[in-house]
């Protein structure tokens, strides 16, 4: 418990936060990623969204190409381009690289959610990518008034 | 006064948690900016933030569970507070935080959590409440408690030597708690400036006296020995138990006195802090001291004299932050002990019973809360309260 010098080299946090990852195959794009800071938004409406940061330890990029949950049948990945939310069919994570999914961003969509969202809940991902391996994420729900609030996907910010 | 040479940036602000009774020389040379990223561990065998040299910036919050709010959803809560506290003491943002950047300066950022009756009889059931958590009894001499400052589901103890630090750390905690309680009260102190003293002296309170002094040094096999539970309850294994009492100051009526019934009114050289019976600040008080006429140099109902222990199980760690608002000016006065029953309650009675420094203090707060063991990484804070 004694105070000890910190180097301040938070900006980039990809530390491992324990999340599993449903692909075993050492050569599947899945097993080259990584997953941290993962949350989504806590709702008792019918959509939210959800945020991380996905890094990419391989060679080759890894494409996302979609992702599922137990909350809902529908769950797409989303970006925000000239201050419009639109649905995409893949996210890439570079090789080497990360994805950045934050409100305002890249993000994972979640609608005709039937059940609230509980904050401190936990509720796991999972990343499809395009050679079909896959990856386990679990977000914890929060509480958050920021910038994902508009989904309609036609408003200009 | 004694005056030392100082040591120079980094290493005297490591020196920070060692604490102790020394007394303070003016800093000088030292590096501001070394203060900024030192962190202080959110995980060990006890809670952070207790054994340490005070931080010179305190929130002290204290919470009340919404109706409806389940064992269950306490545990949400407790989970997603533990997150934000790791996360923050690290010097990082919390998930979700729009502001990361002033999560940036973790100036031995400290998280501290405490539970009351409520929040222990929700999780665990009326009957897994001990008998000491709960109102302190009434001193009826001297109590003018108002619920405003008094009581409490869940303390949450948030400090640094930044106070741009402990704002953010308090939003971003407090919106995370939203949806599972209401803010019962919330009480600001500060001690001395960083870097304004050297690590490890004793603060002044605003009545210009030197406070806590007879505190054991943090760290300290007597200061363990005084503060931390073993046995008993599994979740207070290695925790203790924490009062909060804020004590208003009447700094007009005190400005009435002199400097030598100031001094004697508690037993200490306001100068030093040095018994009045000589020596040093770190000195034991010789209570059996007679003037030239016979009479006790400390008083019958000095400060010191009331408050010193009658037996040596009668010990308590103080941690005082003095307070000037609106609402007037005075000290956030908190207690940790092992044994609140054994340790604490004595003391508090004999000071109700005579105190000489009643007359220009009063309690208008009061609560009590169980500080739970520490948390290792992977556990959320009173995790052993769910089991």
């Amino acid at each position: 418990m004694f105070p000890r010098l910190l180097p301040v080299l938070f900006a980039a946090v990809l530390v491992l936060s324990g999340c599993g990852d449903g692909g075993s195959d050492d050569n599947t794009q899945a097993s080259g990623v990584a997953a941290a800071n993962a949350w989504v938004k806590a709702t008792d409406m019918n959509m939210s969204a959800a945020f991380m940061v996905v890094s990419n330890s391989a060679e080759e990029d890894a494409t996302i190409v979609g992702v599922t949950t137990d909350l809902t049948d529908t769950a797409e990945l989303h970006e925000t381009a000239d201050g419009t939310m639109r649905p995409v069919e893949s996210l890439t994570v570079p090789a080497g690289g990360s994805l950045m999914l934050e409100p305002g961003g890249n993000h994972l969509m979640l609608m005709e959610l039937t059940e609230a969202i509980d904050p401190g809940q936990e509720v796991t991902f999972t990343l499809e990518f395009d050679d079909g391996s896959t990856f386990d994420v679990t977000a914890t729900a929060k509480d958050f008034a920021g910038g994902a609030e508009d989904y309609e996907g036609t408003e200009e910010h | 006064m004694k005056r030392r040479a100082l040591f120079g940036g980094a290493a005297a602000v490591g020196a920070a948690a060692v604490g102790g009774a020394a007394l303070g020389g003016v800093m000088g040379g030292a590096d501001a900016a070394a203060t900024g990223p030192l962190t202080v561990d959110f995980h060990g065998p006890h809670q952070a933030g207790v054994s340490m040299d005070p931080q010179a910036h305190q929130s002290l919050l204290a919470l009340d569970l919404r109706p409806g709010i389940d064992a269950e959803a306490v545990r949400r809560l407790l989970l997603l507070l533990t997150d934000d506290a790791e996360r923050m003491t690290r010097g990082r943002a919390p998930l979700a935080d729009q502001e990361p950047e002033l999560a940036a300066v973790p100036a031995r950022l400290t998280v501290t959590f405490g539970f009351g009756p409520g929040l222990v009889a929700t999780v665990r059931g009326r009957r897994a409440v001990p008998t000491w958590l709960g109102p302190l009894p009434a001193y009826r001499t001297i109590d003018r408690l108002e619920e405003r400052w008094s009581g409490g589901d869940l303390l949450l103890q948030v400090a640094a030597d930044d106070p741009t630090t402990v704002a953010h750390a308090v939003r971003l905690l407090v919106r995370d708690s939203r949806a599972f309680t209401t803010v019962r009260w919330r009480q600001d102190g500060f001690r001395h400036g960083a870097g304004t003293h050297r690590p490890g002296t004793a603060m002044r309170n605003l009545f210009g006296q030197v406070d806590g002094s007879a505190n054991e040094a943090p760290g300290s096999r007597a200061f363990d020995e005084i503060v931390w539970r073993t046995g008993a309850d599994a979740w207070l294994d290695g925790g203790t138990t924490m009062v909060v009492r804020r004590i208003a100051m009447n700094l007009d009526t005190w400005d009435e006195v002199g400097r030598a019934g100031r001094e004697f009114s508690i037993g200490r050289r306001l100068a030093d802090g040095a018994p009045t019976t000589g020596g040093s600040e770190a000195d034991d008080v010789d209570l059996e001291a007679v003037d030239a006429r016979g009479f006790t140099v400390v008083g019958p109902a000095a400060h010191v004299r009331r408050a010193r222990p009658d037996d040596a199980g009668q010990r308590i760690f103080r941690r005082g932050y003095n307070y000037d608002d609106a609402t007037g000016s005075g000290l956030v006065f908190s207690a940790f002990q092992a044994d609140l029953e054994r340790q604490y309650l004595p003391i508090q009675a004999r000071l109700a019973e005579q105190d000489a420094l009643n007359a220009w203090t009063t309690p208008i707060g009061s609560a009590v809360f169980a500080i739970p063991c520490g948390v290792r990484p992977g556990e959320h804070v009173g995790e052993a309260l769910f089991t």
